[in-house]
């Protein structure tokens, strides 16, 4: 089968690949380009682990095609932080613990960073249905909702 | 010299602070790398074929068409992994779980593999391989598998511990039995009495990172494993074992785990991976689907229980008794004989007779489930304690604090217990504000108890100091949620320098020594205890060699605070020198300094908790919400008090799924309906409220810090807490786990029915 050339942007950088019309754009992100910090819980959309922003949206990145990413822009993990500085939410996350195996950090970080986005000041209760498409099997969610509502603090007086 | 592991009171400096985990920047930027994170060059992409059918015997498998395809660099089935065990029953049940051996037990066993050059090519390799199936009766609920009339798994089964040898085979492993006393007569003097019976529903550990691994096994006979694994040692044991290989020429890394909860304690997919690398001649990644997951790996046991309790008017407890029934998957398991232990563990009892069976049934071999078997047990007992206690007319804190175990009292298990912390975590929630927040309408609030063993076994730990005065340490026990901070943590305080000198990992098969499973809540425990003796090895080797830099006798040496001091009035002037200039000159003293620990850590120290939650039920639908949840649980001592936080956290999040919404639902046809995460579905954020907690630290006199596992025991009494909150918030008695709406609002709707 041939392949699909595809032009796109990801973390700010040009990137062009070869994928197959049928290759999740989360294998094309894990297997072709080494970007592994979005993770494959489920292939199905139900975990969020494989979270990542397309043109301000946030997306399942097993949900979408590796074609689809033509001429837009991609965010992943990867871009979170800037050089060695971390985004307050990778801060927070470190400091209340809110991760523990790991697995679905990634994915709740780039889920959180859209939610702050669109909604700067959350309350508890936005949060937890804003993070309701990521599953966490480890924390029981109460750090890593603390997480958030302290990096939203640090980030409107930033 | 002899490690001595006893309980010291000692004033901690680093122990009980929270410092950020050595592995968490990795964590948050993407860059730690997970079970399929790891490619070799040339891999291949591993696929298994798994049977549809609960019950078929395979009369053939044809791979041909599947081998021809361009592509395909190997396709196994059971002939590729021929029978090495040599009698070890329990071995052979591994290999024919790894690849059906004539017959396919479950839906989702595995019959036959594919190593292609990708994952298009070995799907539809998959597609070509053809097996002629013979369906045969099936059974997946645990109480019609011990029916007589129900299809025999397996004919070679005749159940132990019987007084006598049964003439006919059965789904019935084995029958246990504990207790002490004469639960008769205990109950001839009770003026109360509840008996009843419940169930729990299957469920799945639900770990988010799906089994993976990369094999690649050389043509000289080595091999490498790359595996997400709780226990990296044993798993190159059993591969060896069913590989026919040495097993020190099996090199097993375990990468970073995301999750494992005792579901990745078995080997699946791994020894599928290396015959197909060795067949392949090349490396072979094989990484399950959620669906193959919770197809094919290791869920808990679903059950069935009926408990007797009776008390006196005063509140005591006369006589206990339990039968508990335990699915085992189609292999012997031990998982009611756990039950039958943990059930009355958490009271002080004259009269208590609990009795296990193991039921084979045609559904996945059962894994072991954070405190395996014990919230089964301890929701039957804990609802039927709750019972009591309104029946003899006692609020059930008081109740349970009546009959609670004491230091010196023997367990209904056997072992007479030391210091244990079952009383103060009931007087802790008794005092709890949260006991006396006001309810609303359909509000209920409900209590209970639980208890598990922990465990500690086989560590190796090795302490090397480098030439900068910075430490490695090396452990052979799996981070599944914060141990190498907890760890570095033990290291420093031992030292006596600061957390950030500390660097720990996770070493590999091949550079330490044998370490058991990172299961039984072990993992700090025992490897705190292996790190505090390699850390005292490694003080004496710099205290010797501290003693030849001034050369004077190492016995007027002592270790302080993160220094050798020259003891004594004639040393006076010698001042003193750090780990760092110790380690400086170490290439003229000696060489290199390390401190190494190959141990057995005895006397896990037993763990209780006491949870609290409160329950709306809405009596129309029968949906439920939590509204609060408290946890009060002993931790010995708390390394790093925000990782004990978060295991109590997870713990109870995972049993208020169990409770309220998980479980397997088989068709008619034995086949698994809800294999995902959409269908199986476990708690989300906007499910639950934050998740209060209690740490209680009663020393363990086993461990020179005080240290109790932490891991297993928040996830015992919520089933038991949250069945007595959505009983007294529904007016109606609850006795099937999870739950569900349909469950809650059927008994609602039996009660107005009268």
């Amino acid at each position: 089968m041939a392949g699909v050339a595809v032009s796109t942007t990801i973390n700010g950088d040009h990137v062009e690949y070869l994928c197959q019309p049928d290759e999740t754009l989360l294998d094309v992100l894990r297997d072709r380009l080494g970007l592994t910090g979005a993770k494959e819980g489920c292939g199905t959309g139900d975990c969020g682990a494989c979270s990542i922003i397309l043109d301000d949206r946030l997306v399942c990145s097993c949900l979408v095609l590796g074609a689809e990413a033509e001429g837009r822009r991609v965010e992943t993990i990867e871009g979170m932080a800037h050089g060695d500085k971390l985004h307050p939410l990778q801060q927070k996350f470190l400091e209340h613990a809110a991760l523990q195996c790991g697995i679905c950090t990634p994915g709740f970080l780039i889920a959180a960073k859209d939610l702050l986005a669109k909604n700067p000041d959350p309350t508890e209760e936005e949060i937890r249905f804003g993070l309701a498409g990521n599953l966490c099997r480890c924390t029981g969610y109460d750090k890593i909702v603390r997480a958030v509502q302290d990096a939203a603090s640090v980030m409107k007086g930033a | 010299m002899n490690f001595d592991p006893r309980f010291s009171g000692r004033k901690f400096t680093s122990v009980g602070t929270r410092p950020i985990r050595p592995d968490g920047v990795d964590k948050v930027t993407g860059r730690a790398r997970y079970g399929a994170d790891f490619n070799m060059a040339g891999q291949l992409v591993g696929r298994v074929l798994r049977s549809p059918h609960a019950h078929a015997k395979i009369r053939k498998i044809d791979t041909s068409k599947a081998e021809k395809l361009p592509g395909v660099k190997a396709v196994i089935t059971a002939a590729d992994l021929p029978d090495l065990t040599d009698g070890d029953a329990a071995m052979y049940d591994v290999l024919d779980n790894c690849m059906a051996r004539g017959k396919a037990l479950y839906d989702g066993h595995a019959v036959a593999a594919v190593a292609a050059v990708d994952a298009r090519t070995a799907r539809q390799a998959l597609k070509l391989i053809e097996v002629d199936y013979e369906l045969l009766p099936h059974v997946t609920d645990v109480d019609e598998a011990m029916k007589h009339s129900a299809p025999l798994i397996n004919d070679a089964i005749f159940t132990e511990g019987l007084e006598e040898k049964p003439v006919k085979p059965s789904n019935v492993t084995k029958r246990s039995q504990f207790g002490h006393g004469d639960v008769h007569q205990g109950f001839g003097h009770a003026d109360f009495i509840v008996e009843r019976s419940f169930k729990t529903e299957q469920t799945h550990q639900g770990y988010i990172e799906p089994h993976a691994c990369v094999a690649s096994v050389s043509s000289d006979g080595t091999a490498d494993l790359w595996v997400c694994t709780q226990g990296h040692f044993v798993y190159r044991q059993h591969c060896a074992q069913l590989l026919g290989m040495e097993a020190s020429k099996l090199r097993v890394t375990s990468s970073e785990i995301g999750g494992g909860f005792g579901g990745k304690t078995h080997v699946w997919a791994e020894p599928v991976a290396l015959a197909l690398s060795r067949k392949a001649g090349r490396p072979v990644k094989l990484v399950m689907t959620r669906d193959e997951v919770f197809r094919a790996s290791g869920p808990t046991s679903a059950t069935s229980v009926d408990v007797r309790i009776g008390a006196r008017k005063d509140g005591t407890i006369t006589a206990a008794e339990a039968t508990l029934r335990y699915s085992c998957g189609p292999y012997a398991g031990s998982w009611a004989e756990i039950g039958a232990m943990t059930a009355f563990a958490c009271y002080r009892l004259d009269n208590v007779k609990t009795v296990g069976y193991e039921v084979l049934v045609n559904r996945p071999k059962t894994a072991a489930y954070r405190a395996p078997s014990a919230p089964m047990a301890a929701f039957a007992v804990e609802s039927a304690v709750d019972e009591l206690a309104k029946e003899v007319g006692m609020d059930p804190v008081e109740f349970r604090i009546r009959n609670a175990a004491q230091e010196g009292t023997r367990s209904s298990y056997g072992p007479v217990y030391g210091p244990i912390g079952i009383g103060p975590t009931l007087e802790a929630a008794k005092s709890h504000p949260h006991m006396k927040a006001p309810l609303g309408k359909n509000q209920g609030r409900g209590m209970a108890c639980g208890f598990w063993f922990n465990f500690g076994g086989q560590t190796c730990t090795d302490l090397n100091i480098g030439m900068d005065g910075s430490v490695s340490l090396a452990v052979g026990t799996v981070d599944v949620g914060g141990s190498r901070a907890s760890l570095s943590l033990v290291a420093a305080e031992e030292l006596g320098i600061a957390y950030e000198q500390v660097k720990a990992i996770v070493a590999d098969t091949s550079s330490l020594g044998y370490n058991d499973m990172t299961d039984g809540s072990r993992g700090t425990f025992s490897s705190s205890m292996a790190t505090i003796s390699a850390a005292r090895n490694a003080i004496k080797i710099l205290r010797e060699r501290a003693a030849q830099m001034w050369d004077i006798s190492v016995d007027d040496v002592v270790w302080e605070n993160g220094h050798a001091i020259a003891k004594g009035e004639k040393h006076g002037n010698l001042g003193r020198l750090s780990l760092k200039e110790i380690a400086v000159a170490s290439g003229k003293t000696g060489g290199p300094i390390a401190g190494h620990s190959e141990l057995v850590a005895d006397g896990a120290g037993v763990s209780f908790a006491t949870h609290i939650c409160d329950i709306e039920v809405d009596p129309e639908t029968g949906a439920t919400r939590v509204l609060r949840y408290t946890v009060v649980q002993d931790a010995g001592k708390a390394v790093h008090p925000t990782y004990v936080e978060g295991q109590y956290q997870g713990g109870a999040a995972q049993g208020i799924g169990w409770a309220l919404n998980e479980e397997y639902i088989y068709g008619k046809d034995g086949r698994l309906q809800n294999p995902g995460f959409l269908d199986y579905r476990i708690p989300v954020c906007s499910d639950l409220p934050m998740i209060d907690t209690q740490i209680l630290e009663i020393p363990n006199p086993n461990h020179p810090y005080g240290v109790r596992g932490v891991g297993e025991t928040s996830i015992v009494p919520p089933l038991a807490a949250i069945a007595n909150a959505v009983s007294n918030a529904a007016g109606v008695r609850m006795t099937h786990i999870p739950m569900s709406p349909p469950r809650i609002l059927a008994a609602i709707e039996a009660k107005r029915a009268g």
